[in-house]
């Protein structure tokens, strides 16, 4: 009986449902030293002077260290790490853990408090006294691009680089030319502050004879830390064991090499005693990357029946103060995907990446994919309005290969996409929402001049997923490959032990990997243990992010599998004395052809493998191989989905109605986990069409830095949602695997931010703001009846 | 100063500072880590444990006014030969939880709710949850896995 | 984020909680549920020398019928209100407010007297006791006095209670059986009211308005209007009338004005019906 493809039950709950999950924060180790952060209070400002005095004789205090003091002591060979440089010439300042001379961003380490508790170290933090000089401070990429005062004092201009992708510029230029329709749009995708619940948390434990260092660290990277580790501070990698226990939650926000991480271990090392901290949530958003942030533009060139001629898109992106692990790129992650799920014969991206005094940006679940998925379906829903038609014809008169079945096709953005069926999803989807009836009921309120108004949105996504072949990324400018690696070893006993390197915090991998192995193998999803996230025990991988893990690392250990069945299979005919080419294999049995009384279990041969007393000449013992899968394409999943909302006219009200998602990842391992996935993007996205966005006065401050301010949506905002799937097998891997892990955030806030212009169409409303806050929409309506009378 | 409370049956006695919040209470000085901090607001619930049957935000609580108190955290739900609790078994059986860190916080609250609404309707299970936060879920499951525990319709 | 040290003091009668207060002075605060104090505490926002604990006074927790009042013990909790029979026959208004608040956790903590001594324009409770014209007892070394809600609401977060002083008793007269309405405008169920109006009809009809000035108030104009035979949007009309409301990123002066106005139109009407 097949695994996969069924909902198997996770095997991670049990421990997480009672407590017995250990998180950073979890771990206890005697001797521990708490840092207590001092963060600048100014954007931008120089130091004048540190004085600890205060803070090193508070009581329970260790030792205090300024940037000089660090600098001295020599723990760094470098800044933090910037993986990415997207151009040659791309400028990125000096990015120390703790400032020296200025500070760039609010909330940025000035000075470090070494106590023996957490309490002991949030008092001492408050003594030290820091003496700035504000300097004027870019609070936004409006502020940037002016280029009136600059971020960094040694820069010239806040323009970071400048990157373009126009494959064919005379025929983006006749494009628009021969256009009929012209849609001129932009968009603001505002700073989000990704709140994963586990705030981030480190631990560092040396073992000051060995020499030996484990970080323990709240992280979707744990081997990309270790190299950066290693390479920033000069520690030898071989040294440093990087293990990220429990982690509650990433979206993107723990994919970085952060100045906490860098700290703890430097000081740990020094000192010889565990160093450890775990931000408060208030100070998340100063201590961990936001998300987002871009100013886009998007014109849409397109003949009198709404086909599409060409698609031309700006970007100002807000890198923030500093670049960190792959700042620069995430703008650039969504370039290929402003076409989106259409034909669009001339395409031309470019984007400029602008520093601010603001946090740092960097990933967020989707990480410059829903950007662009929802400046294209905007843009569509636009377009509609133009020629005439409505948001589903305007979509089916541009779908690549018509809305039918395709699979690898060539796109202007120069990628190939896997597969793709377009069609289906958005009559699914429509089905599901009752769209007929949606929109008579939408005009019937509109008749009888009800004040709560319906809104119907769609959205038909494609995103870019199984990060990525390496020469793409070679390509592409990042520092690393996308490959990921895989050991699966079958024990004496007959139970199997994977290795895999990536790197779950949630997303239920040793589930979802035990299904494959259990059917690749013949053996029980139960007699599989998945080993990760500890480069002591996983030395090779490149972990969690951008909806990587089944199609690079679930694709490795089938791989791995196959390899595991093929020498058992060389074991088996060995011992049945038959030739290897007669041999089958069913549901863990080795048998020969035509002999159906003659069978071993794989047990038996992962046994006889062990104790080696009889294999073939020349064969090494034990039943372990390990592969590294570096994919030949991406995988691209897309699906349709359709928000339904009700606006309340007098109060701005956006009412969260119905939820309807139809995606398609491929082939599904595990249904149940797939939806789950689909649930949370589906509510990150709505959180930031509707309730979330960092928000900085012109100071650089951000105002809602908590999650009494900060609203991420909680249980009585979200509907249940009604899901449906097709499946597209992606031709970039042999399981025909996409990947799910973003889907629902590329495609949701497009779609409810559609549902509340449609809803709004009455009072000539063409656009709102993202999030969509009553009084915004209040506003919107009342500029919109201001303008009908 | 000295903090006794009973804990999941069990009477802990420990030397804290007056200022000592319980939820570090219970997960340093009592070393019971299932009970999560997920903000300095009182807005995202994962703290959440029982005191005398009802469910309370541990981080807006200091040690001292728990004295005496009759506690109960995630750790003292299932049965002592591991059976899960029916409310942490709905949730495992409906995927109401993901990476788990809201998840102990939220089963005390919704254990807490069906102790005094044994059959809420959806409607009700959001209200009865509106003081916890998870960001993996979308709530979807957890809201299904409540109405599983509580007998109704998933 | 971690409060400040202090010193506790466990009281263990109003009259110790009082000779605490008394001695220690403006050092001195007094934590009930905690669920107003604790907050600011872990910011850093109040950093009191003293807490006086006043929690386990349990003499302080009750509903009882005063004859023509509802009398509730300070330290009554907001659960208790929402599930108390007595208060669903004669004062339904402050029993549904209090279901509104915060949050299940929150409300099996926090109390009536705690968030009314709090003085939080922006707290719904403040609002129904304004509505509904009750009073407070507050008691002191020299003895008992009675403030009614419309003099206890001095400021941003004050009271006319004294340093010295404890509010034991919440009085709310009788509601007869005149209809009510809460109206709460939030964008999360959890959260505190962007513009919220509290409306209690009958002989002395009252409307109070939340967050729409630097302390918890009554919208006057409404309520006269509403005296005068006014309809439901002619009263609602002057709503913000004499209003300070804050500005934040939820909303602006006109904003919260506009809002205030559709509220308490609401709440009339559905007082009414």
């Amino acid at each position: 009986m097949s695994s996969v493809g069924t909902p198997m039950l996770r095997k991670e709950d049990p421990k997480l449902l009672t407590g017995e999950g250990k998180y950073v924060d979890d771990i206890q180790v005697a001797g521990q030293l708490w840092m207590g952060m001092v963060r600048s209070p100014y954007a931008h400002a120089t130091i004048n002077s540190v004085d600890a005095s205060a803070a090193a004789e508070a009581p329970g205090v260790h030792a205090v260290y300024t940037a000089t003091d660090l600098l001295g002591m020599g723990l760094w060979i470098g800044p933090l790490p910037c993986a990415w440089p997207v151009t040659p010439d791309m400028v990125n300042p000096p990015h120390f853990p703790v400032a020296d001379g200025e500070v760039h961003h609010v909330g940025e380490i000035v000075a470090v408090v070494l106590a023996d508790d957490r309490y002991r170290a949030a008092d001492a933090a408050e003594l030290v006294v820091v003496d700035y000089e504000p300097l004027p401070v870019v609070a936004s990429v409006a502020d940037a691009v002016a280029d009136a005062s600059m971020v960094h004092s040694s820069l010239e201009s806040n323009k970071a680089y400048h990157w373009p992708l126009i494959p064919d510029p005379d025929a983006l230029e006749a494009a628009f030319a021969n256009a009929t329709h012209h849609v001129d749009a932009s968009f603001v995708q505002q700073r989000m502050i990704p709140s994963a619940m586990e705030p981030r948390g480190v631990l560092a434990v040396p073992s000051p004879h060995g020499g030996d260092i484990t970080l323990y660290s709240a992280t979707q990277v744990p081997h990309i830390l270790k190299v950066m580790v290693a390479a920033t501070t000069g520690i030898p990698e071989s040294k440093i064991r990087v293990i990220a226990p429990a982690v509650g939650g990433g979206f993107g926000a723990k994919l970085n090499v952060n100045p906490d991480e860098l700290l703890a271990v430097t000081l740990a090392n020094k000192l010889g005693r565990p160093v450890r901290w775990t931000e408060t949530r208030s100070e998340a958003a100063f201590s961990t990357h936001q998300g987002r942030g871009q100013n886009q533009r998007i014109e849409l060139a397109a003949d009198g029946d709404g086909k599409l001629l060409g698609v031309r898109v700006h970007l100002d992106a807000d890198m923030g103060a500093y670049m960190m692990l792959i700042t620069p790129g995430v703008p650039l992650l969504g370039s290929f995907l402003y076409t989106g799920v259409y034909a669009v014969p001339a395409f031309g991206f470019t984007c400029d990446g602008w520093f601010t005094n603001l946090t740092p940006t960097d990933a967020y679940r989707g990480a410059g994919r829903p950007e662009a998925s929802y400046a294209i379906e905007r843009a569509m829903d636009i377009l509609a309005s133009k020629v005439g038609i409505g948001p589903d014809e305007i979509r089916r008169r541009n779908y690549l290969a018509g809305g039918e079945h395709f699979e690898n096709l060539d796109v202007p953005s120069t990628l190939t996409f896997d597969s793709g069926h377009y069609g289906p999803s958005l009559d699914r989807a429509l089905e599901l929402a009752g769209y007929g009836d949606l929109r008579a009921e939408q005009q019937a309120r509109r008749d009888g001049g009800s004040t709560k108004q319906l809104g119907i949105g769609m959205c038909t996504y494609v995103e870019i997923c199984g990060l990525a072949p390496s020469r793409a990324l070679g390509g592409l400018g990042y520092g690393a490959g996308g490959w990921e690696h895989a050991t699966v070893r079958m024990l004496p006993t007959g139970k199997v032990e994977v290795v895999s390197g990536s790197t779950p915090h949630g997303q239920g991998h040793e589930t979802s990997w035990s299904q494959i192995v259990a059917d690749k193998l013949g053996v029980d999803p139960a007699d599989v243990e998945v080993l990760h996230s500890d480069t002591a025990i996983s030395p090779l991988g490149l972990d969690t992010y951008g909806s990587r893990s089944l199609a690079v690392g679930g694709v490795a250990i089938a791989n791995a599998c196959d390899k595991v069945v093929e020498k058992a299979k060389l074991i088996a005919a060995h011992s049945m004395e038959a030739s290897a080419d007669d041999m089958e294999f069913d549901g863990g049995m080795f048998s020969v052809a035509g002999s159906p009384d003659k069978a071993m279990a794989i047990q038996e041969i992962a046994f006889g493998a062990f104790t080696a007393h009889d294999l073939p000449d020349g064969m090494e013992p034990n039943l372990q191989e390990q592969t590294t899968w570096d994919p030949p394409n991406f995988a691209f999943p897309f699906g349709t989905h359709v928000a339904v909302v009700e606006i309340d006219e007098d109060t701005g009200n956006v009412e969260l109605q119905n939820y309807i998602a139809v995606d398609d990842c491929g082939v599904q391992v595990n249904p149940m986990i797939v939806a789950g996935q689909v649930h949370g993007g589906i509510a990150q996205g709505v959180g930031q069409a509707l309730w979330e966005g960092a928000n900085y006065d012109e100071d650089g401050n951000c105002t809602n830095p908590s999650f009494m301010d900060y609203l991420v949506p909680s249980p009585t905002e979200m509907p249940n949602f009604t899901l449906d799937f097709t499946v597209t097998p992606s031709t970039s891997n042999p399981l025909g695997v996409k990947g799910v892990g973003e889907a629902g955030t590329i495609g949701s806030a497009a779609a409810v931010i559609n549902a509340v212009c449609d809803g709004l169409s009455p009072y000539g409303v063409t656009d709102i703001e993202m999030p969509a806050t009553p009084q915004r929409v209040w506003r919107a309506i009342q500029d919109g009846k201001g303008g009908a009378s | 100063m000295e903090v006794q409370v009973t804990v999941n049956g069990q009477s802990h006695s420990a030397d804290c500072e007056p200022r000592t919040l319980l939820v570090h209470f219970i997960r340093e000085q009592l070393g019971l880590t299932g009970t999560n901090i997920g903000c300095d607001t009182s807005s995202c619930g994962a703290c959440t444990v029982h005191i005398d049957g009802e469910s309370v935000k541990s981080c807006t609580m200091f040690a001292a006014q728990a004295r005496g108190a009759d506690i109960t955290t995630i750790e003292g739900l299932a049965a002592d030969d591991g059976t899960l609790h029916p409310m942490q078994q709905a949730f495992m059986e409906c995927h109401g939880l993901q990476c788990g860190y809201c998840t102990p916080g939220m089963v005390m609250a919704a254990t807490s709710l069906l102790s005094e609404n044994p059959s809420p309707t959806e409607t009700e299970v959001r209200e009865g949850l509106e003081g916890n936060l998870c960001r993996c879920t979308g709530y979807h499951n957890i809201v299904k896995s409540v109405l599983a525990a509580a007998g109704g319709e998933s | 984020m971690i409060p400040a040290s202090f010193e506790y003091v466990e009281a263990a009668s109003a009259d110790a909680a009082i000779a605490a207060l008394t001695e220690h002075g403006d050092e001195a605060k007094l934590l009930a549920g905690g669920h107003s104090l604790i907050p600011l505490m872990r910011f850093r926002l109040a950093t009191p020398g003293v807490l006086v604990d006043i929690g386990r006074l349990d003499d302080l927790s009750y509903i009882n019928d005063g004859g023509d009042h509802i009398a509730i013990g300070a330290l009554t909790r907001h659960r208790a209100l929402e599930t108390s029979d007595m208060l669903a026959a004669e004062a339904p208004l402050l029993r549904h407010v209090a279901s509104q608040v915060g949050d299940p956790q929150v409300r099996h903590r926090g109390t009536l007297g705690g968030s009314l001594a709090h003085g939080d324009p922006a707290s719904d409770l403040p609002a129904a006791l304004l509505a509904m014209g009750g009073s407070v007892v507050a008691k002191g070394p020299g003895g008992e006095r009675v403030i009614t809600a419309d003099d206890f609401f001095t400021g941003f977060l004050e009271t006319a209670l004294g340093e010295d002083e404890l509010l034991t008793e919440i009085r709310i007269p009788k509601a007869g059986g005149a209809g009510w309405s809460y109206q709460k405008f939030n964008r999360r169920a959890q959260d505190w009211a962007i513009v919220g109006a509290a409306v209690q009809l009958g002989a002395n009809p009252g409307v109070a308005l939340v967050n729409m000035g630097p302390a918890p108030m009554r919208a006057g104009g409404v309520e006269a209007a509403i005296a005068s035979g006014s309809s439901a949007a002619d009263a609602a009309a002057v709503a913000a009338a004499g209003t300070e409301p804050p500005v934040d990123l939820n909303g602006d002066e006109a904003y919260r004005a506009h809002l205030a106005r559709v509220l308490v139109e609401r709440g009339l009407i559905e007082a009414q019906t």
